[in-house]
């Protein structure tokens, strides 16, 4: 429970600085003028999937919510790094390998978990959207650093297989506003999926690592 | 308005087929040289020109229960006046008592002048696929295209205004939903992209000039016009937000903030977009 202790701790130090800082920039504008997140809450509708919950921000959602010069640093970074890094699962039979072929399927899906997804259909990573991968897919973002030969490039050590399985459970472990979502923490992909993304950053046989 | 020429028929026509099979096409290479292809084959004749004439003719038909037209609608500069009304919206509109943006003034004209009810004129802002335009689409290519050159000046005087600026501006930065996503994960560095589609750095005023300036615009890959609400609306899906409501203190803050970052940029909508 101690881990609980410090969401609620930095939850609740984030919220009283957001509300001294609204407090004395908006007192000019409306006197009654309805809290930021009593306007948030009425500027949207439930639908399909997409329930009013996801509203609601846990602490590290609540720090991280400020431009990137502004995020978190020292003891309320730490705060929010070592419960993230408390949460990470890794696989319970000590298998970090899939099938590095469904895990090209993942990494190129961008659908799931917007309403307009069908909640049946399994989750992709959408990690084209992001990240240069295979070198003959020429269609990826760039918001994140290219894995191009990412397993031949790093080697399967341990600790490099643990360093990544943590990055894709929970970015936010090692950066703590990263922009990458936390695939494993927030329920995203399954552990086989994380397996079979594993296995499509690693095999010597992935596009990947060609 | 220019009247109609025979060549923009067929160029209409390959542009909607075009338009279908641009999500394969874009794969292979950049949307940016690919819209400046079809900008270069369509030079001026925008698509969005015939939807602006539907507009027209929707301002000016007497329509709802009122049997009225919404020439007399006040966009801000006055009853009737429609140049270079847009590139000054959203503003705080005393009759209303809040800051509108220009779709919300559109419902709030429908509803005094023409005597429609509020949930019905405001029920389904933007056409579903395959559909004609919807009134609100159809107006708002009007209007817009009546600010045509006309430099963004959106007005922070009265302390609604300032405070529709902060909440949009917060909004931005607000990190929630299962991928933690905010507006500023994707569009607040410059030069980066998802996939292949170039993202706006929309905390940059050279970018925020373009986004805002070009909006509403004719989406090719739906041949139709989309408005900014629809812009932001959509953007809010892929955030997997839940659904961002028409006409919102979000949607209206979030336009504030835009137009202000593109302040004396001059207005080019109805832009032409992917
Ligand atoms: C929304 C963008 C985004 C998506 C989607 C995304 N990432 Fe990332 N990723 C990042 C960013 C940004 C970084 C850089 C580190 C940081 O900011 O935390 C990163 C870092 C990483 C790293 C660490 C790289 C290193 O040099 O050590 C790995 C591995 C990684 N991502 C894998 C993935 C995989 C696999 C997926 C799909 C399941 C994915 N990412 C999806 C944005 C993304
Ligand atoms: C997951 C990434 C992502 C997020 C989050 C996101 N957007 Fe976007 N946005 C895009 C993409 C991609 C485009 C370009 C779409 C296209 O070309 O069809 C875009 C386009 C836009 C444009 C139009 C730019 C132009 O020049 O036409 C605006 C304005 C915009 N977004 C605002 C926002 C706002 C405001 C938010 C937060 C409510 C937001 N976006 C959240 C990805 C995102």
């Amino acid at each position: 429970m101690r881990t609980f202790g410090w969401v609620k701790c930095v939850g609740a130090a984030v919220l009283s600085t957001a509300l001294v800082s609204c407090a004395s920039t908006a007192a000019d504008a409306q006197a009654q003028a309805p809290s930021f997140d009593d306007a948030v809450k009425s500027s949207f509708k439930e639908r399909g999937q997409a329930g009013m919950d996801r509203l609601n921000r846990n602490a590290m959602q609540l720090a991280c919510s400020v431009p990137a010069d502004q995020s978190p640093t020292g003891d309320a970074a730490k705060a929010i790094q070592e419960q993230a890094q408390a949460r990470v699962v890794f696989p319970a039979d000590g298998e970090y390998f899939g099938d590095w072929k469904a895990g090209e399927k993942i990494a190129q899906t961008g659908k799931g978990m917007q309403y307009s997804d069908d909640p049946a259909e399994p989750n992709g990573g959408n990690c084209y959207a992001c990240h240069q991968m295979a070198p003959d897919e020429i269609a990826y973002g760039t918001l994140g650093p290219s894995l191009k030969g990412y397993g031949k490039l790093r080697g399967t050590s341990d600790p490099m297989l643990q360093y990544t399985w943590t990055r894709l459970w929970n970015s936010h472990v090692y950066n703590v506003c990263s922009h990458m979502p936390r695939f494993g923490d927030a329920g995203i992909l399954t552990e086989q999926q994380l397996k079979d993304v594993m296995a499509y950053l690693f095999d010597p046989k992935s596009p990947v690592n060609q | 308005m220019k009247k109609m020429s025979g060549m923009r028929w067929p160029a209409l026509l390959a542009l909607t087929i075009m338009g279908c099979a641009s999500g394969v096409v874009v794969a292979q290479q950049s949307d940016d040289d690919i819209f400046a292809e079809y900008r270069e084959m369509f030079g001026d004749d925008n698509p969005a020109e015939l939807i602006e004439w539907q507009g027209e003719d929707l301002w000016k038909e007497a329509r709802g229960p009122k049997q009225a037209s919404l020439e007399q609608c006040d966009l801000g500069l006055g009853p009737g006046v429609v140049d270079g009304a847009y590139a000054q919206l959203p503003r705080f509109f005393a009759d209303a008592g809040r800051v509108m943006d220009l779709e919300s003034r559109l419902v709030y004209c429908m509803v005094e002048l023409q005597g429609f009810d509020k949930a019905e004129a405001a029920a389904k802002p933007y056409s579903g696929r395959g559909e004609e335009p919807s009134a609100l689409e159809a107006l708002s290519a009007f209007i817009a295209g009546r600010s045509k050159g006309t430099p963004v000046a959106v007005p922070q005087d009265h302390p609604a205004e300032r405070a529709a600026f902060e909440l949009g501006k917060q909004f931005f930065y607000l990190r929630a939903g299962p991928h933690d996503f905010s507006c500023a994960t994707c569009h607040s560095q410059s030069g980066k992209r998802i996939r292949l589609q170039a993202l706006p750095n929309l905390t940059a005023s050279e970018d925020a000039r373009k986004a805002f300036s070009t909006w509403p615009g004719y989406r090719i890959s739906q041949g139709t016009v989309r408005t900014m609400e629809w812009r932001m609306g959509d953007c809010a899906r892929q955030q997997r937000l839940p659904e961002m409501k028409f006409g919102s203190d979000v949607a209206i803050g979030l336009i504030t903030y835009l137009g202000v970052m593109a302040e004396g940029e001059p207005m080019d909508a109805p832009g032409l977009k992917r």
